[in-house]
């Protein structure tokens, strides 16, 4: 058994831009569920239009880099007003049945072939990296050291990837100290509360909406750069994976969905190396290496449990908070 | 027990002198103290306001003036409609139809929030602390017109650092009048019962209201605490507010209310200064039911529950 390969497969992971992505959609998920308590099911579909829109905005229409970003910001916040316009002003659980639903509207409207031409269908989009790559200052070679040695696109894909996480970070952990952040706090605690003392709530879980979306959707554009955009990756499984980061690192909390995406992200490399090479190595007889591939998942999912249910807070969260939870 | 019983009981007899009493405010009406009698200087005007639910009509109130800088207590049995007239002046439940002013101004389809920035502030029968937020915080969201409470303001704290510290004071000056000033950085959710309803009602001052609305401020509330809670409510009159709440402790409402309103079905049956309410019959027949000296049989529990009502009213008058 190679230890060392499964070891330094699995350190790869901790800093690798889907890493990274999936800490963004987290943090955007935070904002959403962790402060104000909106059930947002649909983070996949914010992801898919950041993708989309950066991918087809180049492809399609040749526009550079920050348009392309641009663009698919705007769609996601056109997508956040579509659905929180109705939604928002009814009770909680509405918004999860209409997010889950949109965000799967959105996949399969990707899908169709009626747009094929420009959405690729079932095969999705590549070939949209040229304009990203031509931005590295980075002379050709390698950088880094050990596991995290890459050629100078990835390094720069990462250095861009995780300064985004910071900054967003940084901005959500400012917001959420401010005045605004109390007011969306109060909302996840009791909206008529807030409403009583003087402020518009539904302009507050609109804003909020809007923010978590557009945190979701550049980390869509993040998990596409090292990928090709597929309609299938979009799915609600993805939402769930993201929600599973966040209550493993804590659900109010900043530093909780970027290291719960570390920890996730390491766990699932652990467990694919280590059961791959276990089924090989025949320590796993009844077990083929296609069901291996599988596996996987199923012990993320213990080792998630795990944490839950003795640290249910999360790595980052508050205990106290939850002596009280009603 | 008959209507008869109760107006001889009524008689008044000498009354025991009260530790702290209250200053009423007199003279607030024009006219014969009636159901929608006008008032000198009223604050709030509601005019043919409907709710029903279904086929039940909850509230159906023809007139009805509160009075400027006075205690209005609104009394009723359960079911009478009172918290849902509550949720209508303020906001919550929008009325089929009908129209109301405060200050003079309409407040027909105005939301919850900008009734509330109005400076007409209300509490709830449960109590709406926020539990994962800490007191101070708690008491910071009730302050008006914070700058960083916008978004993008928000993220410059050098534009509301200021304005955030003015309300700390303001907030800490109120929490130590409420003692409430050692929970400061506690959960709100570790408050016990009455401690929630005085941060609430502390909550509720940071805005500066002109009305202050408590429905039901002592339900759930225990002895000790009730006395402190009396006296916040009677300083808030004495501070320039006027307070209209809901209550059922009738012995609360006779000490500090300077006017009393009693709905019965919706509909206001009666009002006046509080000892004289409480004679009227229309108020024993809203309690006791129409036809209390019938046997219609009546549930004994709730008429039983009825009667001990009437007594302690009766009780207290002595």
């Amino acid at each position: 058994m190679d230890w060392g390969a499964i070891f330094s497969n699995a350190a790869v992971e901790l800093i690798s831009p889907t890493t990274a992505a999936y800490a963004l959609a987290a943090l955007g998920l935070a904002v959403h569920f962790g402060y104000t308590g909106l059930l947002n099911f649909g983070q996949a579909g914010f992801m898919a239009l950041g993708a989309y829109g950066y991918a087809i905005s180049i492809l399609t229409f040749g526009f550079p880099v920050w348009g392309a970003f641009l663009v698919g910001v705007g769609a996601s916040v056109i997508f956040a007003l579509i659905l929180g316009i109705p939604t928002l002003r009814l009770r909680a659980d509405y918004l999860a049945i209409v997010t889950i639903a949109a965000a799967e509207i959105v996949r399969l409207l990707f899908t169709t072939n009626t747009y094929a031409s420009v959405t690729g269908s079932a095969n999705g989009l590549s070939g949209y990296k040229n304009e990203f790559a031509a931005l590295n200052p980075l002379a050709d070679g390698t950088y880094g050291f050990g596991p995290f040695t890459n050629n100078a696109y990835d390094t720069w894909l990462r250095i861009v990837a995780w300064s985004i996480v910071i900054l967003a970070a940084l901005l959500v952990w400012q917001i959420m100290r401010s005045p605004w952040g109390r007011v969306i706090k109060g909302i996840r605690e009791d909206e008529d509360a807030v409403r009583a003392l003087g402020k518009n709530v539904y302009a507050y879980k609109m804003q909020s909406l809007i923010f978590g979306g557009v945190l979701g959707t550049i980390a869509g554009m993040i998990f596409a750069l090292p990928r090709a955009v597929v309609p299938s990756n979009y799915q609600t499984t993805l939402t769930f994976f993201i929600y599973a980061i966040l209550l493993l690192g804590g659900a109010a909390t900043v530093l909780g969905p970027i290291i719960g995406s570390m920890i996730f992200w390491v766990l699932l490399s652990f467990f694919s190396g280590f059961v791959a090479r276990a089924v090989e190595a025949g320590w796993l007889p009844f077990m083929t290496s296609i069901q291996g591939g599988q596996l996987r998942f199923i012990l993320v999912g213990v080792a998630i449990m795990l944490i839950v249910i003795f640290r249910p807070q999360g790595v980052f969260g508050n205990k106290k908070e939850l002596a009280f939870v009603r | 027990m008959s209507a008869n019983a109760v107006s001889q009981a009524a008689a008044p007899l000498e009354p025991p002198v009260p530790t702290k009493k209250p200053v009423k405010t007199t003279g607030l009406h024009i006219g014969e103290a009636g159901p929608g009698c006008a008032k000198v200087d009223p604050i709030l005007v509601v005019d043919n306001v409907r709710r029903t639910f279904g086929g039940l009509t909850a509230v159906d109130v023809a007139h009805l003036e509160v009075p400027r800088g006075a205690i209005t207590a609104l009394i009723g049995p359960n079911g009478a409609g009172k918290t849902t007239l509550f949720n209508l002046l303020t906001g919550f439940d929008k009325p089929n139809d009908g129209k109301w002013t405060f200050d003079g101004r309409s407040l027909a389809g105005v939301p919850a929030y900008k009734v509330a920035r109005m400076g007409q502030i209300r509490t709830f029968q449960l109590t709406k602390a926020l539990g994962l937020l800490t007191v101070m915080d708690n008491m910071l969201l009730g302050a008006k017109g914070q700058t960083g409470e916008n978004m993008f303001r928000a993220l410059m704290p050098f534009l509301w650092r200021n304005q955030e510290e003015e309300n700390r004071a303001k907030a800490l000056d109120l929490l130590t009048r409420f003692k409430l000033e050692t929970k400061k950085n506690d959960y709100a959710a570790s408050l016990s019962g009455g401690q929630r309803k005085l941060l609430e009602m502390a909550r509720a001052l940071m805005s500066d209201p002109t009305l202050v609305m408590l429905d039901e401020p002592m339900a759930g509330v225990n002895p000790a605490l009730t006395q402190s809670l009396l006296d916040h409510i009677l300083n808030l009159k004495s501070q320039g507010m006027t307070v209209l709440f809901v209550e059922h402790d009738m012995h609360m409402v006779r000490h500090i209310a300077d006017w009393v309103i009693v709905m019965a079905e919706g509909k206001v049956v009666a009002e006046g200064d509080p000892h004289e309410v409480m004679q009227n019959p229309a108020v024993i027949d809203a309690y006791l039911g129409q036809h209390h000296d019938e046997d219609i049989g009546v549930d004994p529990d709730t008429e039983t529950e009825h009667v001990s009502a009437i007594k302690e009213l009766l009780d207290d008058e002595r």
